[in-house]
């Protein structure tokens, strides 16, 4: 029988489709059966590429043809000039920034020169609702060289020995953890997937769920063995409507095939995974509110120990993995604890997957070996700062984490080479700012997600961020005072001290770094009343300079508030009384006339 | 779907599908694999090479052999259609003209499994701005 001779690899992750990805993909399907060719090339909708600053990606395989910012109507000149006679769509393939030539496959782009994936393996290579492409590319090879081969434990030594370590932020031994509810005594256990990804920024744990769901409940079934589980629960946010789509697919697939359910495999093991829905709280992504939540109780985290090895869901030993983790396994198994302990640094191994945002070329998701550094994630495979503007800061750890200087760009990221530099690894945003970012308002971002974040149930958490947040305000509107800058040194010290989570411990982390970075911005608006990156409203003015203004009434007709004034071709003048600063008369100026004072 | 009962079960099951991504892990991995280019232009599609790549395709599968089989734009040797490009790792690129199933068969005998010449080669007459 003749197989498929070329592939049609079309993005199903969520920004993709967004971008209208499904319409793309029903053009490409049609256009190839008009030509009767639907017998030779396979059309297919993959996880996410990554790519996501062009998207939707088409990918064309055998000749690994890489088309960018492909749309609907691009799939007839595809499929007419590629497919048919053999030509690649010039128009359609990558332009390097660098050397504005056209790059014809994803080989040679520097956005996957310098990534090595491993989580993200199966992310844009295979179908992710079809187990049968998940099996071809190794999928349950590793459950079941575990359940035939390897006692739990012998499991759990390879898992320590390979040096994984939590990918949800913490960075706790994944082995260890294993080995610890391993040895609890107990009638039932349990192995929870956390999938409740709560950073600002950060998508890696829907995107693996979205496009490789398999080595997630092959690695929870590799869980449940050596723990000694028979149950596995995936706590995933509601609002991921795609992943949940897909999980279920798979879980379906997976009970269908006998890899999920009685005697797996011929052996003696049992397991069986359900969903359970969270409302996106972002406390929830803490084991003991996770479990909580789960229980049917309210989200809040309640004291440790007893850990959830101890006493977790219904009070029975239960192991909280982050879904990255999970993905990890399949190839730590297969491919052996020495290989995986051979990428990375000292005490970090393996690669992690970081969601890239902010003021950067590439915005998208990538996977690189743990021990790079911040310059060449951020200049080579980000493809530097938008717009040609000054790296100022990158914020990594989302909420809970800090902000890197200029200082960091050559400092290895591992986990704890970012906690000596005053931040953390966390789920893995990474939100980049450029100079016109004021990091006084970017402190005030953070502390408002996580104001309306906290449980409420620590006092230093409810209301001592709420002060916080006061401060800030005041000081971004230009009335603060140097003592308020010692205050919210003071204030966030004991918050960190005194509260019991997670949350509320690391919510002023990033005003402390911001402090300890860029004083000098926090500086500028309390003594001199104005914001050095221009963004402060409070602080900012427009005004038209004259010799520059020709007069030509653009400006006068944009403003919403009817705050310019002047004649014909003479220079105009804002009212500042009635300006709004909503910079509209600034981004229309066609003469640079328009300055921020 | 029957269930599989066992890890033997599984890696059949696995040997069975795997051709299924096969043809993508050998796109991300063309370096180290015999690569057959097939000119696919007005004139050599209506000289029969839809056919001749389809056969390739097909035989070299049969064959067992690792082999990446694509598609390319007219070469300029409408003469000679169809024609194809042979590229064997660390070996220089041969071009084959008049390709038909019976030539095509001959040049997976010869050429790639024993790295003899045949004859029908067109010789190149131009470089590439890469050479």
């Amino acid at each position: 029988m003749a197989e498929f001779n070329t592939h049609i690899l079309v993005c199903g992750g969520t920004g993709c489709k967004a971008s209208q990805a499904d319409l793309l993909k029903t053009n490409l399907t049609k256009r190839i059966i008009d030509h009767g060719l639907h017998e030779q090339v396979q059309v297919l909708q993959t996880g996410c590429f990554g790519f996501c600053e062009k998207g939707p990606i088409v990918k064309i395989q055998p000749d690994n043809t890489f088309y960018v910012s492909v749309e609907p109507e691009d799939a007839n000149e595809i499929v007419d000039e590629h497919i048919l006679k053999g030509r690649k769509v010039e128009r359609l393939l990558y332009k390097d920034p660098k050397t504005e030539e056209k790059v014809g496959d994803s080989k040679h782009m520097d956005f996957y020169k310098k990534q090595v994936r491993i989580a993200l393996r199966n992310c844009g290579f295979i179908n992710p609702e079809n187990i049968e492409e998940y099996i071809g590319n190794d999928g349950y090879a590793a459950l079941g060289k575990c359940l035939e081969s390897y006692s739990p434990k012998e499991v759990i030594d390879l898992i320590k020995k390979s040096g994984l370590r939590g990918r949800g932020g913490g960075g706790f031994p994944t082995g260890l953890k294993w080995e610890i509810t391993h040895n609890v005594a107990g009638d039932e256990k349990f192995v929870v997937c956390n999938a409740d990804e709560g950073d600002p920024g950060a998508f890696m744990d829907r995107s693996i769920l979205e496009g490789d769901p398999h080595s997630v409940i092959e690695a929870m079934a590799i869980c449940g063995y050596c723990i000694g589980a028979s149950k596995g629960l995936v706590y995933i946010r509601a609002e991921y409507p795609l992943a949940i789509q897909r999980l279920k697919i798979a879980l379906e697939q997976a009970k269908e095939y006998g890899l999920l359910g009685p005697e797996i495999l011929g052996s003696a093991f049992n397991f069986e995974i359900e969903i359970r829905y969270g409302a996106g709280a972002f406390v929830c992504g803490e084991e003991t509110a996770l479990i909580h939540s789960m229980e049917g109780k309210r989200g809040e985290p309640t004291f440790k120990p007893p850990f959830p090895s101890e006493s977790g869901y219904m009070g029975k030993p239960t192991n909280v993995n982050n879904v990255e983790t999970f993905a990890n396994i399949p190839p730590i198994i297969n491919k052996g604890a020495d290989w995986f302990a051979s990428i990375g640094t000292e005490k970090s191994k393996g690669t992690k997957v970081f969601a890239l945002a902010g003021k950067i070329n590439n915005v998208g998701l990538i996977e690189v070996p743990m021990g790079i550094t911040l310059r060449e994630v951020i200049y080579d495979i980000g493809g530097g700062i938008k717009d040609g503007k000054e790296f100022k800061a990158v914020q990594t750890g989302g909420p809970s984490g800090g902000c890197l200087t200029i200082d960091f760009l050559d400092t290895p990221i591992d986990y704890d080479n970012l906690i000596a530099a005053g931040s953390m690894m966390g789920s893995g945003g990474m939100i980049v700012m450029d100079e016109d970012d004021c990091m006084v308002s970017i402190a005030k971002f953070y502390l408002e997600f996580t104001l309306d974040e906290s449980c409420g149930k620590c006092t230093p958490c409810r209301i001592g961020n709420k002060r916080l947040h006061e401060i800030l305000v005041k000081i971004t509107e230009g009335k603060g005072t140097s003592e308020d800058i010692d205050k919210l040194r003071m204030l966030s010290h004991v918050i960190k001290d005194t509260s019991l989570c997670g949350l509320g411990q690391t919510s002023p982390n990033p005003i402390l770094s911001t402090l300890d970075n860029f004083l000098h911005e926090y500086e500028a608006h309390v003594e001199h009343q104005s914001c050095p990156a221009g963004q402060c409203k409070a602080l900012m003015q427009y005004v038209i300079e004259d010799e520059k203004c020709t007069g030509c009434t653009l400006c006068f007709r944009n403003c919403p508030v009817g705050a310019i004034s002047g004649e014909k071709r003479s220079p105009h003048y804002i009212d500042q009384k009635l300006c709004i600063k909503c910079g509209v008369c600034f981004e229309k100026c066609k003469f640079d006339a328009i300055k921020i004072a | 779907m029957t269930k599989i009962k066992s890890l033997a079960d599984l890696r059949k099951l696995k040997d069975e599908v795997q051709s299924k991504i096969q043809l993508r892990e050998k796109g991300d991995h063309p370096e180290n694999l015999v690569h057959i280019k097939v000119s696919m232009a007005t004139c050599g599609i209506a000289s029969g090479a839809k056919e001749t790549m389809n056969y390739l395709v097909e035989e070299l599968d049969h064959q067992g052999i690792d082999a990446v089989v694509t598609q390319t734009g007219c070469m300029g040797y409408c003469y000679a259609e169809p024609t194809i490009e042979v590229l064997i790792p660390g070996k220089e690129s041969v071009v084959y003209g008049f390709v038909d199933k019976v030539k095509a068969q001959e040049i997976i005998e010869k050429h790639i499994k024993l790295n003899e010449l045949v004859d029908g080669i067109i010789p190149a007459n131009y470089k590439t701005l890469e050479d």
